[in-house]
């Protein structure tokens, strides 16, 4: 039996705890005894007890983080052996501000290994499981938050979107995802994968709760993260029915090739809805789209290769015994405290720095990012928000993926081109369908990309929709 | 037959400047507190940290480059310099590459690469004989000097001497402390110096193999290590060998170079842009500001030394760019007065001949005790000799040169102060030949009658008191 206080949104608790309806130490504690329970693999530390109401406009609806984001005497292990057991000494800015707002820290979620992959199985602490059939992939790498929001076991979360780690997982999960423009949330305390690309955001029920937790993540830039940005405008609770006036885009380069029939006719469907509720729906070009990936698996690595080097085994983490010398140690160590996805990352990102490839490699895929933001912002000249697909397939089974890397990295294909021109892309619940081979069916994710800062009117855009599309996800929750 | 081979020397400096944070961090600078005190997130390169660049750090760097007349950039970037080593947490050096803070400028003759900014590493210890972090037996790690922000000046390889390396440093080092953005001082690691060196054939241009000479953390050492370094290079091209390029390590103690490591085992630093990090843009404001805090520079200083005060060239330099010098010489002049500026100049190097490099207005010297023995030797109430005798007390115990004039009874004899003319006259007596040559016009001899009178007057004698009275008493 559900108690009624974990049927509703974390809007609907916030509310309810304003109205005095709701017990803030009550409702923490009946979803700290949910998560205890977890059977996905979703959680790596769940706390003890619940902490002091601060207030706040979030009103004590308790959080699940992602693992990566440090939490001071908390675990925050990036789903890396190489941290196991790492409490930091500081908080990262985001969970700081939302711990201030009224979003105390319930329980820090499972990951790929240092945000590196599409389906959560990259994790040192085993992979999670989606709600929707356990026999298959959340995705990733925000999968245990993902699948915890969607499973019920946890009102709301942050996650991290590297090249879709936020959006794909929420699509796979049926759930709301959100990757604001790059800049908008302080990655101070989020353990880098690739520096340039790396942005927080919610992972949320419904949209609501996207834009109300989304508003106490963004604000004054964080002067301890020197490429943050001042949001310049309150992020505001959506409540637009209709789309009159909006301009919707469809690229063609990212709404058909190597994308499943159940995911294209979900996204067919719905950009008939928009027309309904008053978008004009028209194609339009990203030219160098196609390329994003080849560009983001040069660029990502490149810097996850510096930005992991200070996993050393020298003053934090894992440090192998026993070593003779000095680079004996520093080999074992990553040796033994990477995972075989990170390793690979690590090894095509030091490459593609060396010296006499830098140019070819790296060099040209920042060109071809460049590009891809010149693409959008032409695109943007003459429409509102690009949309397609937010996964070109839905949820995956355990294990279907993970001798080939190429296939798995193809999971990015309609995510990464937002993550390399730093705008904001959000992916909501549009349906469900069935896998290729038949089977179960399983959610699928629509994606909405607009201009730097257009959050609030992609937040209403989403709304409108979901509220025209009726999503139920109520099934799978515990 | 032997080629003759002339040096050729490049020096890279690394400065670190007296900023109150670190360069990417709000940890202050660290002055010998316990290891790892004064640490954050930030500097030991915990997960999650970020840096944020120190505008003060910028400042100086600024003031540094418009000092040494470099061009400074519109817009300058950070890269990552990625290697592994325990001293450097996050295992990359936040440094700069191809877009520096500044470009070119020159100093004394000697032009100059580039200025940038970067950050120090951290501190290692190694316990155990070998004093290496190979076969120590442990290396422990200090955090507390990682991230002091550095500026790095690199030279066009121009110099083509150790004295002359050794000098330009020096007024590179003046230039840097009237700035007042770092401590410079070379035993303390806030001046550090580096040398490029390589030998060719004399009078040609083309440069011959060069070697890197770390760990000359003095002046002497930095002329020393370079000086054995020519050598070592000379004796391996006169015996037909080839100079490898390789980093080598200075032991001072020992006079020894060895091999770090060879250009084969030169690492790959890949390094790409900082992506923690935005691009600096410098603005007007940020120029103009950095103009207005640099004071008057050791060259401006030295050629108001040479047009207002009359010294010669070298002695101006010399005073001008050793910051302690010209401070101490201008408080000297202050009190002696301007027209004795050039006395003063002298009796200064008098005192430095016996300091050596050692801060004047640290010994017991006062600028006013310098001011009145130069007073005492225009009025020629001591003689040179005298003089240097009182001045070899003032080192010894401080004191004033007016009593140690009259305690050691080093005041002149004249001719009144009875006595000299007798002496004068004893040594004619003893010297009829001499005497007879001066006679005749040999006016070259009246030397051999002045010694032994300034040998008999303990020279208190006054020496052109002297002549008078021997050319009185032969009556010429």
């Amino acid at each position: 039996m559900t108690p009624a206080a974990l049927e509703l949104t974390a809007s609907q608790a916030a509310a309810a705890i304003s109205r005095g309806e709701l017990d803030p130490l009550e409702l923490f504690e009946l979803y700290r005894e949910r998560a205890a329970t977890d059977r996905l693999g979703a959680f790596t530390w769940v706390a003890d007890v619940a902490p002091q109401p601060s207030g706040g406009p979030l009103g004590g609806v308790p959080l699940a983080v992602k693992d990566l984001f440090c939490t001071a005497g908390v675990p925050s292990q990036a789903g890396s052996r190489i941290l196991e057991g790492y409490c930091p000494p500081y908080t990262a800015t985001v969970v700081e501000r939302l711990a201030a707002a009224g979003a105390p820290l319930l329980a820090k979620t499972n990951q790929d290994e240092f945000a590196m992959g599409s389906s959560n199985e990259n994790s040192a602490f085993g992979p999670v499981r989606n709600p929707w059939d356990r026999t298959r992939v959340p995705g990733g790498s925000s999968g245990g938050s993902a699948a915890a929001v969607a499973a019920g076991l946890a009102p709301w979360a942050i996650g991290t979107d590297t090249g879709g780690s936020i959006r794909q997982p929420a699509a796979l999960c049926g759930i709301v995802g959100l990757k604001p423009t790059y800049g908008a949330c302080s990655r101070y305390g989020m353990i880098a994968f690739a520096s340039s690309l790396d942005q927080a955001g919610p992972l949320t029920r419904d949209v609501s709760d996207a834009a109300l937790l989304l508003s106490q993540m963004v604000g004054a830039r964080d002067p301890r993260d020197s490429t943050s940005l001042d949001f310049p405008e309150p992020i505001t609770l959506p409540r637009r029915t209709d789309l009159q006036g909006v301009r919707l885009g469809v690229p063609s380069e990212l709404s058909g090739d190597g994308i499943e029939p159940g995911v294209l006719g979900a996204f067919q469907a719905t950009l008939e809805l928009a027309r309904q509720l008053g978008a004009s729906v028209e194609p339009c070009a990203l030219p160098h789209a196609p390329d994003a990936l080849a560009a983001y698996y040069v660029l990502a690595p490149a810097e996850c290769s510096s930005n992991l080097a200070r996993f050393d085994g020298v003053r934090f983490g894992y440090r192998a015994p026993d070593a003779a010398d000095l680079t004996t140690m520093y080999t074992r160590t990553r040796h033994d405290g990477f995972g075989t996805e990170v390793k690979r990352r690590i090894m095509l990102g030091t490459y593609a720095l060396s010296s006499g490839y830098y140019d070819a490699y790296y060099g040209r895929a920042q060109r071809v990012r460049t590009k891809i933001a010149d693409d959008f912002a032409s695109a943007f000249a003459r429409f509102d928000f690009v949309v397609m697909p937010t996964a070109p397939g839905v949820a995956f089974e355990l294990g279907a993926k993970t001798a080939d890397p190429l296939a798995m990295y193809l999971n990015d294909f309609c995510t990464v081109p937002a993550s390399l021109a730093g705008i904001p892309a959000m992916s909501i619940p549009n349906g469900l369908a069935s896998p290729p081979g038949g089977g179960t069916p399983l959610p699928v994710g629509f994606q909405l990309a607009g201009p730097a800062f257009s959050e609030n009117r992609m937040l209403e855009v989403a709304f409108a929709l979901e509220q025209a599309l009726g999503f139920d996800g109520s099934a799978v929750r515990e | 037959m032997s080629i003759e081979y002339e040096p050729v020397i490049g020096l890279e400096i690394h400065v670190q400047l007296k900023t109150r944070t670190r360069m990417f961090c709000g940890c202050e600078l660290s002055f010998g507190e316990p290891p790892n005190t004064r640490t954050c997130p930030v500097c030991l390169g915990l997960p999650g940290a970020l840096p944020v660049a120190n505008a003060r750090a910028i400042h100086f760097a600024l003031m540094i480059g418009l000092a040494l007349g470099s061009e400074i950039a519109e817009r300058s970037i950070f890269h990552r310099k990625n290697y592994f080593y325990p001293d450097l947490p996050k295992g990359y050096q936040i440094s700069q590459y191809d877009e520096p803070l500044c470009r070119g400028g020159e100093l004394a003759g000697v032009r100059l690469h580039r200025v940038h900014l970067e950050e120090d590493a951290a501190k290692l210890i190694h316990v155990g004989e070998s004093g290496r972090i190979h076969g120590s037996e442990q290396s422990i790690v200090d955090f507390n000097r990682g991230g002091t922000p550095l500026v790095e000046i690199v030279t066009e390889p121009e110099l083509s001497s150790p004295e002359q390396a050794r000098e330009w440093l020096t007024l590179l080092r003046g230039t840097l402390r009237s700035l007042g953005v770092s401590d410079v001082n070379m035993e303390e690691g806030s001046l550090r110096a580096d040398a490029n060196v390589s030998l060719r054939p004399h009078g040609t241009q083309e440069l011959g193999t060069k070697t890197e000479l770390k760990n000359m953390n003095s002046f002497r050492f930095l002329e020393r290590g370079v000086a054995a370094e020519i050598e070592r290079q000379r004796a391996i091209l006169d015996g037909g060998g080839e100079i490898d390029q390789e980093t080598l390590h200075f032991e001072p103690s020992t006079g020894a170079i060895t091999s770090l490591r060879s250009k084969e085992e030169a690492q790959d630093y890949r390094y790409f842009p900082e992506p923690d990090l935005v691009p600096i843009a410098i603005t007007v404001e940020m120029l103009a500001a950095a103009q207005a805090a640099i004071g008057e520079l050791p060259s401006a200083r030295a050629e108001r030394y040479e047009l207002e005060l009359g010294l010669g060239g070298d002695a101006a330099r010399l005073l001008a760019f050793r910051a302690e010098l010209g401070e101490y010489f201008e408080a000297t002049v202050a009190a002696a007065g301007i027209d004795h500026a050039q006395q003063v100049a002298n009796w200064l190097a008098q005192l430095v001949g016996r300091i050596g490099d050692a801060d004047p207005g640290a010994t017991n010297v006062t600028p006013a005790a310098l001011a009145q023995l130069v007073l005492l030797v225009a009025a020629r109430d001591v003689n040179a000799g005298a003089a240097r005798e009182v001045l070899d007390a003032l080192v010894a115990e401080g004191g004033d040169p007016r009593e140690i004039v009259s305690t050691r009874g080093l005041g002149s004899l004249t001719a009144d102060d009875g006595g000299l003319a007798e002496i004068v006259a004893a040594a004619i007596a003893a010297d009829p030949d001499a005497a007879a040559k001066i006679r005749s016009g040999n006016e070259k001899a009246i030397g051999a009658l002045i010694g032994p009178v300034m040998r008999e007057t303990r020279g208190r004698a006054d020496g052109a008191e002297v002549t008078r009275l021997i050319r009185e008493q032969l009556e010429l």
